[in-house]
């Protein structure tokens, strides 16, 4: 018998039967139906034959467009994930008023920490990196990013890290610990379940990939970009994803670390953060908000970036004090760095250690401030569009100026002391991340929509999305707000006060408006699809747009361009327009010339692949799978690294056959434009 | 539409002020490449400094265990880091054998390299089982934990490069100086100095400064 | 527990700094915010009245404004900080009638125990303390990290494992209030609420020695008893046998607490605490 136990030890590590929760029907039952549907969509397209066409021109892409495309698609799969988790946990606060509720604390538990898990690495990260992939190298005026092949890998482990999340739903347990997993509840004695090592491997796999997106854009951002675009001749957009992505490059190693540390300690009895042997927890306080803070700014910086391409483009004028704007972009990207200590005001810090923290943090509401103004005064004597993308965009302005005031006043030491870890800084911090990351990403998504896809998006269910979203918001976070100056701490599974109540009960209402804005945006997808030809943007230029992304057609060739665009000054599109209006017909009959391409490769899926089981095999201690996962994951970049041609030639024939179509859409816009 | 409104805008640029350097496009893939590499480097550093960092609060903390000064054996590191270093004098030979295109004198300097880099890592290797062994493994106390870590952390860099290395010595051997392998012949030798400096302060800040009684 | 109807001092300075910044910063985000929507209403496209003018890019007053404004604020609120943040620390002293009183709280999982070394009595998840005396208070974990909150008197505090933190309050009036623990620990956690009792100057050394006469004995063994992971419904009272019984805990000669007892090695959602319970 026990010579049987180890080789089953050996081969399975800590998994057997009782890991699957047989007696939990709602994850089992979730667990199912994300099951039946993955494998529905599986055997659709086995059955149609489609796949080969998904492998060749999606899982293998090096496309920056397509990955750009793959990692909204992967955020918005996982929105929908972590917004179940949202509604279970305000259902469950609004009922377990003296009571239990539906959700036992160890459930509870996990859903909070997924969804903050959730919400803010495969949510949020994966839709702004999608869109700056998608976009920047358009703006750029180039035609792909400076690692397309890396690119892919850096896809593909944000996938593996979200796979291994969902995983954790019917396999195990997800952190029961909170999103940040604070030690020494996070230590092996206090979470001996696999929770933690679910949460800390995932986040470990798709942080190297998003290292790798950071590298990535920093490095198309600084060295392609094309001739004549001059740093302050950049959009704005293309200023906040550098902003965005040095951040991640200097904060992710930092989370890497302190991730491997905690690791460390429950794998192999370090002691970086246990309470025995000296360990010290108030250093992962300080690790964790030293990449923490900065982490919110790699995500609100690209979010001001769309909305000052968007404000500038439905206003008709270009940005209003691009210089200031810049200034102000790279003011937060360094002070983002200096204020980690305001999330722990109240471990007893000194008074004078507080105050200097305080004020730093209230520094960074001056180059915020400076970007509401600037935007407000790009409006002025403007020609507005209420489009939807520009709904999105005033209702952010008016959103985040109210988070902006409460997290200013969260930065007053002495008004932290009473609301540190309360309600109050949950709605503070939804306030800001959906009030300006989602908003900026639905702006971003309605804006750019019908330049990836070449069709707009139906305005009425857009409109009708915003709606709904912009007032479940206020519903939803106004209460909690209200409950926190009550006195009313977050996390909690149940509570006995009855002034409390109300306010989760109208929360609960609120996330049910939040829930029909989602399915309007789900509707309006369906719809505009199927209205497709009807929403056809055959010139490229939907909105009357600035920059270059709108210079091609809609979708853009895989070459993005045909000539690199020569760039003579700010909203370089706009001029051209201009130009091409006032020194009418332009050289007929450009000559094309070849265009090298890189080839698709499937490195970055296979890597992943084997990323997967490499962190399923450390979650359960299967050690031979680990090996296996590393040599696998070494193998595929070897392979990928021997191979002879990587990239491939698209003739000046068939570049030319495609442009001119384009060409001739554009004439058509311009003409038209001088009818009108 | 609006095009028309702004014609007399269009090449008003109300932000341009004196002469101006035009960009001149795209850079070359070299540059790029390396370019790319220097930043992954920063972030590397960066993760460094963490461990770094770590160290320097758990110094102290030694639960009972013992101290830095008890433990370090200077000759032992000080043998180390003249293999660290020799090798990168021998990689920056591989850089100029492969920019020359010589390749029995890239595969010599790679080989020497190599040795050294394993040379390094056995040393450091049997002082972790030599401390293991007398029982002052890295859960004796948070001050061995991160001694064991940083020290550790760069010991597995040095053993990704070395099989870096050997996958490089292969490439050549099989594909020739081809432009990419040059490229990442570039990237190898960053990473390989880099990993020199980061030597140099683990050295000073944890066996210099760590062994003062 | 409304953060707005102080009971203390502390608590009144808290929420009179909370809503001074508030209104210092309503006063340029509620016009801004009317001049966001009163731009977009005026200068929406279907306006011929509106002006466009798209060459309206740069006005180096307007700039030199759009700084000046957040900066103001900005300080006008940094020196708000800087002087409550002295005034108002945690440690600082808060002066009150009668002699101060000495309270030990340690956070177990999941309750509180406090302890009062000069009585030389301890007790479990509730708090009673004299009106308008100064309250002292040393805190502690014995395993995970938690925060000591008692809304109505004011900032709150960590408590973590082998390190002592210190806070000092006074609660003016007579009545019961409320404390939780305001950072997030374990299955247990929403039961980590205590009752305040503030009770009379008078009355309070009648209350001690009523608790004096109880029968049950804090010390070493019942104190590892009590810091097993699980929920406290009664409230009891412990005579104190060894006053120095906190320093055993700070210094970490009592070992932290347990955790969840470790059944099997496999990750079975709620082998833990849930079983405890």
């Amino acid at each position: 018998m026990p010579a049987v136990r180890t080789v089953e030890a050996t081969m399975l590590g800590k998994l057997d039967w009782s890991a699957i929760p047989l007696d939990q029907p709602i994850p089992l039952i979730a667990g199912a139906v994300v099951l039946v549907a993955i494998l529905g969509v599986l055997t659709w397209v086995v059955v149609k034959g489609h796949l080969s066409y998904l492998w060749n021109e999606w899982i293998t892409s090096v496309d920056h467009k397509r990955i750009g495309v793959m990692y909204v698609l992967l955020a918005s799969v996982m929105l929908l994930r972590g917004g179940s988790d949202a509604i279970m946990m305000r259902i469950q606060q609004a009922v377990a008023y003296q009571s239990q509720g539906y959700l036992p604390p160890e459930h509870y538990n996990q859903i909070f920490s997924a969804h903050g898990t959730i919400m803010i690495f495969f949510v949020a990260m994966p839709f702004v990196i999608g869109l700056m992939n998608l976009i920047v190298p358009l703006q750029l005026g180039v035609r792909d990013v400076a690692f397309p092949t890396l690119n892919s890998v850096g896809f593909w482990l944000t996938a593996s890290g979200a796979l291994l999340v969902n995983i954790s739903l019917v396999v195990g347990e997800f952190a029961r610990t909170g999103w940040l997993a604070f030690p020494p509840l996070s230590e092996l004695s206090y979470s001996p379940g696999v929770g933690v090592d679910y949460y800390a491997w995932s986040l470990q796999i798709s942080g190297i990939g998003t290292l790798v997106a950071g590298i990535n854009l920093v490095t198309t951002v600084l060295k392609l970009r094309t001739k004549g675009m001059n740093y302050l001749r950049m959009p704005m957009f293309c200023w906040t994803t550098l902003a965005s992505n040095l951040l991640i490059v200097a904060a992710f190693p930092i989370l890497t670390a302190t991730l491997a540390m905690l690791l460390l300690d429950r794998y192999l009895g370090f002691h970086f953060f246990t309470n025995e042997a000296g360990g010290n927890v108030m250093m992962f306080m300080n690790l964790i908000w030293a990449w923490g803070h900065p982490e919110v700014y790699i995500l609100v910086l690209p979010a001001f970036g769309i909305f000052s391409e968007v404000v500038s483009t439905f206003s008709g004028k270009a940005l209003f004090g691009y210089r200031s704007m810049v200034l102000a972009t790279m003011a937060i990207c360094v002070i983002s760095f200096m204020v980690w200590l305001h999330h722990f005001f109240t471990m007893g810090a000194g008074p004078n250690v507080n105050a200097i923290f305080g004020i730093a943090s209230m520094i960074i509401a001056v180059p915020t401030g400076v970007k509401i103004y600037n935007w407000l005064f790009t409006m002025y004597g403007g020609r507005i569009r209420f489009a939807t993308p520009m709904l999105w965009a005033v209702g952010f302005m008016v959103t985040f100026i109210i988070g902006g005031l409460t997290g200013v006043l969260l930065a007053v030491p002495p008004a932290d002391f009473i609301l540190h870890n309360s309600m109050f800084l949950v709605a503070h911090f939804h306030n800001v991340i959906i009030g300006g990351v989602l908003f900026g990403a639905f702006a971003g998504f309605e804006y750019w929509f019908p330049k990836a896809f070449g069709f707009r998006l139906n305005e009425r269910w857009g409109r009708a999305a915003f709606w709904f979203t912009f007032l479940g918001f206020f519903i939803t976070f106004m209460p909690l707000y209200i409950v926190g100056m009550l006195g009313m701490t977050r996390r909690m599974q149940h509570y006995d006060v009855a002034a409390w109540r109300p306010w989760m009960i109208v929360a609960a209402v609120g996330v049910a408006v939040l829930t029909i804005g989602v399915i309007c945006q789900i509707v309006q997808l369906v719809v505009s699809i199927r209205n497709r030809e009807a929403l056809r943007d055959r010139t490229g230029d939907p909105w009357d747009g600035r920059s270059l992304e709108w210079a091609t057609s809609s979708p853009p060739p895989v070459f993005n361009f045909a000539f690199n665009p020569d760039v003579r000054g700010e909203d370089a599109y706009w001029h051209m327009k201009a130009r091409a209006k006032q020194q009418s017909p332009e050289r007929d009959g450009p000559e094309y010339q070849d265009i090298e391409m890189p080839r698709n490769s499937p490195t970055g899926f296979v890597c992943a692949f084997f990323a997967t089981i490499m962190g399923f095999a450390l979650i359960w201690h299967i050690w031979w799978m680990v090996i296996v996962g590393g040599l696998g994951a070494w193998a595929t970049f070897v392979v990928f690294a021997w191979r002879d041609h990587d990239e491939y030639v698209i003739p000046a024939e068939e570049v030319a056959v495609i442009d001119r179509v384009n060409l001739e859409q554009r004439r058509g816009l311009i003409s038209m434009a001088e009818v009108g | 539409m609006s095009i028309t409104a702004t014609a007399g805008h269009a090449h008003t640029d109300p932000h341009q002020i004196g002469v101006l350097i035009e960009h001149p496009g795209p850079a070359p893939k070299r540059i790029v490449t390396a370019y790319g590499f220097w930043i992954f480097l920063l972030s590397d550093i960066v993760m460094f400094s963490c461990f770094f960092a770590a160290h320097a609060v758990l110094a102290g903390q030694t639960a009972g265990g013992p101290r830095g000064s008890e433990i370090f054996e200077p000759s032992y590191v000080a043998i180390e880091t003249v293999c660290l270093l020799l090798s990168s004098f021998t990689c920056g030979m591989a850089s100029i054998a492969a920019d020359v295109r010589n390749r029995l004198w890239f595969h010599v300097s790679m080989a020497i390299t190599c040795a050294l880099g394993l040379v390094f890592l056995v040393l450091e290797f049997r002082e972790f089982a030599d401390l293991i062994a007398r029982g002052y493994g890295p859960s004796r106390s948070a001050f061995l934990t991160s001694f064991f870590s940083l020290v550790g952390c760069h010991g597995l860099h040095v053993s990704a490069g070395l099989l870096w290395l050997l996958t490089m010595m292969a490439q050549v051997f099989a594909k020739g100086f081809r432009a990419d392998i040059l490229r990442r012949m570039t990237c190898f030798a960053l990473f390989w100095h880099a990993l020199d400096i980061v030597w140099v302060a683990v050295f000073s800040v944890v066996y210099l400064l760590g062994s003062a009684p | 527990m409304n953060l707005l109807d102080p009971q203390g001092p502390v608590a009144a300075g808290n929420s009179t700094i909370l809503v001074d910044s508030v209104f210092i910063m309503l006063v340029i985000v509620v016009p801004t915010i009317f001049a966001i929507l009163g731009f977009a209403f005026w200068f929406r496209a279907s306006n011929p009245r509106a002006r466009y003018r798209p060459g309206f890019v740069y006005s180096g007053r307007i700039e030199m404004v759009v700084w000046a404004i957040p900066a103001l604020t900005v300080i006008l609120l940094g020196g708000v900080a800087w002087i409550g943040s002295h005034q108002l620390d945690p440690a600082a002293p808060v002066p009150g009638t009668g002699s101060p009183v000495r309270i030990q709280a340690v956070s177990l999982d999941w309750k509180w125990l406090f302890i009062y070394p000069d009585q030389r009595i301890a007790t479990v998840n509730t708090l009673t303390v004299p009106a308008g005396a100064e309250l002292k208070f040393q805190l502690t974990s014995s395993s995970v990290m938690n925060t000591f909150f008692i809304p109505q008197l004011g900032s709150m505090i960590y408590t973590m494992n082998g390190m002592v933190t210190k806070l000092n309050l006074r609660a003016d009036n007579e009545g019961k209030l409320q404390g939780l623990s305001a950072h997030f620990s374990g299955d247990g956690f929403p039961d980590m609420m205590f009752d305040v009792n503030v009770v009379s100057p008078l009355a309070f050394p009648e209350w001690v020695a009523t608790a004096a006469k109880t029968d049950a004995v804090l010390n070493e063994n019942s104190y590892r008893k009590l810091m097993q992971q699980g929920i406290e419904k009664d409230r009891p009272v412990y005579r104190l046998e060894d006053p120095r019984l906190f320093e055993l805990i700070a210094t970490q000669h009592i070992p932290p607490g347990p955790g969840p007892e470790r059944i099997s090695d496999a990750g079975r959602p709620h082998s833990g605490g849930h079983d405890a319970r």
